[in-house]
């Protein structure tokens, strides 16, 4: 009845006991709070069935955010494992370290790094490009909660069963039936299959938003430069995530049905896998980053008081890399025996990348040169990130020769390079992002002596946790070890990183502080204008925070940073002659239904319940045919309302 | 907002303790012998290091003038410096840009140029030149320990590898478990170990010596005490151990062997007097599609 699930998948020991009861404690404490405050109706009206976009953001945001706080938990417990595992099985010994690190590559990957960037493009592109919504408004809603089910069923394995302890991209034949019989490679596969498939859903509909939804005369090379970015990256995940879908569904076919697509008998072969897995896994850091160079250069523009130098070289240097993207997944194992050549012509490939992104940097710096540069929390990312970046970038390009590379394959010398890169630019950038336009989310602005202070601890504690692992890599410390000798002397090195690490989690709690303090002065540092940095983009036209609809009429453009022109030209800001009724899709539950649904597939396979599995799959049909036979989507703000809102905003500017 | 003074003297402040620490790490990170990749024991590990060592100072053409210009646009162009030249809508220079598509492309052709001749050099399918006797040493990764099988002088060990210095030491590779990736980072070169494949790797010691050997690829709970110790010595010593480990009275054959492959970690070497001639292609076959599994055909890692 109950597949393989028994009361023998309850935490029995105590470290996962205590976060397993911290959990469900903190979620009891949560809808304990919501039943109080009798809060339930406004969450359920205003946020889970919202279809608005900035909505759906600012969710992304939150769940990015919890995400980040367990993703960070791992990262301290794993290197408390190895400041005690020096000659020793240390704290928490080496079958619970690997499925925490399994957690954490996964969980800061698919449920930090992509809700963050999801979060901002939800919010920010429609506003950039001149509309009111996204093409496909309810296919958003379920990319959203089905991001949310990934998220949940990879948190749950925490309670019921186990996690994988095969790494973050499980490479088989470990993460086979043969070598990991339990449930744990299972959470992993159906937490990804589900997230991912909203992500696939997303990048489909920002594609489609982008091509079809821009402002009057705002041409592709007229577009933000935040927009091109974010259509490379959503070109990536539209032809790269299919890829992650059937490995991962082939995997599962290994797993659940014995069948032997990478099985190491039965003519079963496990090269193929890696080779799919990073034929996604490739493209996949380059969609994460891609949107951060956007965020950097809107952001650079702005606080430089300058236009973006370079914006068709920018243009052409993020079309280069997201076609490169493509062409070097084999760096991840030349180890595994191609030829020379094959090697070679991907070593070659990897370093290409570094042109059009040195030529970023060169004009980020230039769009500096002969600015006007505030010193602000954005601006500090900015220049933090142009540091770290650059290393990382350096340490790739080492780590791309072929040569090189078999001396420090697998080692910890790479997990500093990829942290270079994904904290440094990604995390950054988001983090950058997210200070710039709060004030357009929320209506004010964020703290800024706590986001500095939240900074220095994030930048030093970046440098002081990876820095010794580019050391211990040349040492010879390979990645994932939770146990090494104790005369090797690297027991020092490992306590660096690990205080490193801990001042990160205390940047990370600034940032909380932040985020409160800067609520409760909300009025202080209230944006009336709608444009608290003298912004550049359509975005810093409208008022803060946005409303609904985001433009009361649709703009036309004519340039390239359209709102900084007509400030130039004084023309901001005026009542158009009338306004019209706007028509905006209506709140539906079907998305949080639907990915409810998927949760409860996900599950039912996971510990073979099959009935159930069969049930959830009609339900999702049924969901679908429900939705398809709705006529009635959309509903009218009547132009009276709009002329009512848009007045109340020009007088809090006033 | 801070003045305008101390903002350049902190800046000041921190760009000479940067600089204090950069260099404090450098001098330390060169003199170091504990850094095994830059203090080789073997012909592939020294040339990869001249090649990590050449590749770094390459890049550093790009690296400081990046910082340097970082910092200088930082400072000089901030909102309290009026002196400083502004002109908001200078966005394009068909000259700078050229240099910076230019310049990085010329030094990636270069590095280029040798990536792709080192890619052949370093192959590690490719046999070392070098006349004096190679020899053959077949290797087995098991859940969590190494076999090391010396097929022309029938002896065979678990987690130590002695190899004469001076000789080039020809590797055949599998594994009896999950993938692992097999490194002696004094030596040089790692490659995986892979099921029912088989994979080679060519090295040379060149000074005697003890060195750490081990997995850097997880292959289950154990994989982090999959160490092993490469002993390298003169060719005399080499054929004293294997003549002294002749004597000893355990034998490798398929029982013992399926002993030895379950899964365990070991806390000493094991050392035995002989083994079955064909254990290392009947490990391969064992995991060979059923139609295959009578013939010892081996299937080569890669695309090779």
């Amino acid at each position: 009845m109950l597949g393989r699930l028994s009361w023998d998948a309850l935490p029995s020991d105590l470290i996962t006991l205590g976060a397993a009861a911290g959990m469900v404690g903190g979620g009891l404490l949560i809808v304990a709070a919501l039943t109080y405050f009798k809060k339930w109706k406004w969450l359920w009206k205003n946020w889970i069935t919202s279809l608005d976009p900035k909505r759906i953001g600012v969710m992304y945001l939150l769940v990015a955010g919890i995400m980040l706080l367990r993703g960070g938990a791992d990262a301290l417990m794993m290197r408390l494992q190895q400041v005690t595992g020096a000659g020793a099985d240390g704290v928490l010994g080496a079958e619970m370290f690997q499925q925490v690190f399994s957690a954490h590559g996964t969980i800061m990957i698919f449920f930090v790094a992509m809700g963050l960037m999801f979060g901002l493009i939800n919010i920010i592109l429609p506003l950039q490009i001149g509309a009111r919504d996204v093409a496909f408004p309810f296919l958003n809603s379920v990319s959203f909660w089905l991001f949310v089910a990934g998220a949940v069923l990879i948190n749950a394995s925490l309670v019921i069963g186990e996690f994988s302890a095969a790494g973050w991209l499980a490479y088989p034949p470990l993460s086979g039936l043969e070598y990991s019989p339990g449930v744990g490679v299972d959470y992993w596969i159906w937490s990804l299959q589900i997230a991912g498939m909203g992500s696939l859903l997303s990048g489909i509909n920002f594609t489609a938003t982008i091509l079809k939804l821009r402002a009057k005369g705002m041409s592709l090379m007229k577009m933000p430069i935040f927009v091109h970015s974010v259509l490379g990256s959503m070109l990536l995940v539209a032809f790269a995530f299919p890829i992650l879908t059937a490995t991962l569904l082939l995997l599962s076919l290994d797993r659940t049905l014995g069948m032997h697509f990478f099985t190491s008998d039965f003519g079963g072969n496990p090269m193929m896998y890696v080779n799919l897995i990073w034929a996604w896994g490739h493209p996949e850091v380059y969609i994460l980053i891609l949107p951060a160079f956007g965020i950097f250069s809107e952001l650079v523009a702005t606080f430089s008081r300058k236009k973006l130098f370079g914006y068709t070289s920018m243009v052409w240097a993020l079309g280069a890399i997201s076609l490169l993207s493509f062409t070097v997944w084999l760096h991840h194992f030349f180890t595994m025996g191609a030829g020379a050549n094959v090697n070679a012509f991907f070593g070659i490939m990897t370093m290409i990348i570094a042109i059009p992104t040195g030529v970023k940097i060169f004009n980020w710096l230039f769009t500096m040169y002969r600015g006007r540069v505030r010193l602000t929390v954005p601006m500090l990312w900015f220049i933090a990130f142009v540091l770290t970046f650059t290393i990382g970038g350096m340490t790739g390009v080492l780590l791309s020769i072929p040569g090189v590379n078999f001396q420090t394959h697998n080692t910890l010398f790479v997990v500093a390079h990829f942290h270079n890169m994904i904290i440094g630019g990604v995390v950054f950038g988001y983090f950058a992002g997210l200070t710039y336009w709060f004030p357009k989310i929320f209506g004010f602005k964020l703290h800024e002596r706590l986001g500095k202070a939240a900074f220095w601890c994030w930048i030093i504690g970046y440098l002081l946790a990876f820095m010794p692992l580019y050391v211990l890599g040349l040492m010879g410390a390979a990645r994932r070890m939770d146990s090494y000798d104790a005369s090797l002397g690297w027991q020092w090195l490992f306590m660096v990183a690990a205080a490193g690490a801990a001042l990160i989690m205390v940047g990370v709690a600034f940032q909380i502080l932040q985020l409160i303090v800067s609520i409760r002065q909300r009025k202080k540092l209230r944006d009336t204008t709608g444009d608290p940095w003298d912004g550049r983009t359509l975005e810093w036209s409208v008022p803060s925070p946005a409303p609904v609809y985001n433009f009361a009429t649709l703009p036309v453009i004519s340039e390239r940073d359209p709102f900084w022109e007509a400030k130039q030209h004084g023309d901001t800001r005026q009542a158009p002659a009338y306004y019209q009724d706007i028509h905006m899709p209506k709140n539906t539950g079907l998305g949080i239904v639907i990915a409810s649904i998927a949760l409860v597939f996900g599950f039912a396979v996971i510990w073979h319940i099959w009935w159930l599995a069969i049930l959830a799959v009609i339900g999702i049909i049924a969901c679908i045919m429900v939705r398809a036979n709705d006529e009635e989507t959309e509903y009218v703000i009547p132009a009276a309302e709009v002329a009512r809102i848009e007045e109340q905003a020009r007088e809090g500017a006033a | 907002m801070r003045s305008r003074h101390s903002l350049s003297t902190f800046l000041k402040w921190l760009l000479v303790a940067c600089a204090v620490l950069v260099s404090a790490g450098f001098v330390w990170l060169i003199g170091n012998s504990d850094i095994a990749v830059l203090n080789p024991a073997g012909e592939v590990a020294s040339q990869q290091r001249d090649l990590l060592v050449f590749a770094f100072w390459l890049s550093m053409l790009v690296v400081i003038p990046v910082f340097a210009l970082t910092l200088f646009v930082t400072v000089r162009y901030r909102e309290g410096n009026k002196k400083a030249a502004y002109r908001p809508d200078w966005s394009h220079s068909r000259i700078l840009e050229t240099i910076w598509w230019g310049v990085p492309a010329i030094i990636i052709i270069v590095l280029g140029v040798v990536t792709w001749r080192t890619s052949h050099t370093l192959d590690p399918y490719k046999p070392l030149a070098d006349n004096s006797q190679a020899i053959e040493i077949q290797v087995i990764a098991l859940e969590w320990k190494w076999l090391f099988l010396y097929p022309e002088y029938d002896v065979a060990s678990v987690n130590l590898l002695p190899v004469p210095t001076n000789r080039p030491l020809n590797f055949s590779i599998t594994s009896d478990a999950p993938m692992n990736s097999f490194w002696i980072p004094k030596l040089g070169s790692q490659i995986y170990a892979m099921k029912g494949m088989q994979t080679k790797l060519h090295l040379r010691a060149d000074t005697p010596g003890s060195y750490r050997g081990l997995s850097t690829n997880i292959s289950g709970e154990g994989f982090a005490r999959m160490g092993f110790e490469a002993k390298a010595m003169s060719n005399d010593d080499f054929l004293d151990w294997v003549r002294t480990t002749k004597e000893t009275d355990s034998y490798l054959d398929s029982k013992s062997y399926k002993e030895l492959a379950k899964p365990s970690t070991l806390d000493k070497p094991i050392l035995f007097n002989g083994f079955k001639p064909t254990l290392f292609n009947d490990t391969i076959a064992s995991w060979m599609p059923p139609s295959h599994s009578k013939s010892t055909s081996k299937q080569e890692g890669g695309a090779h």
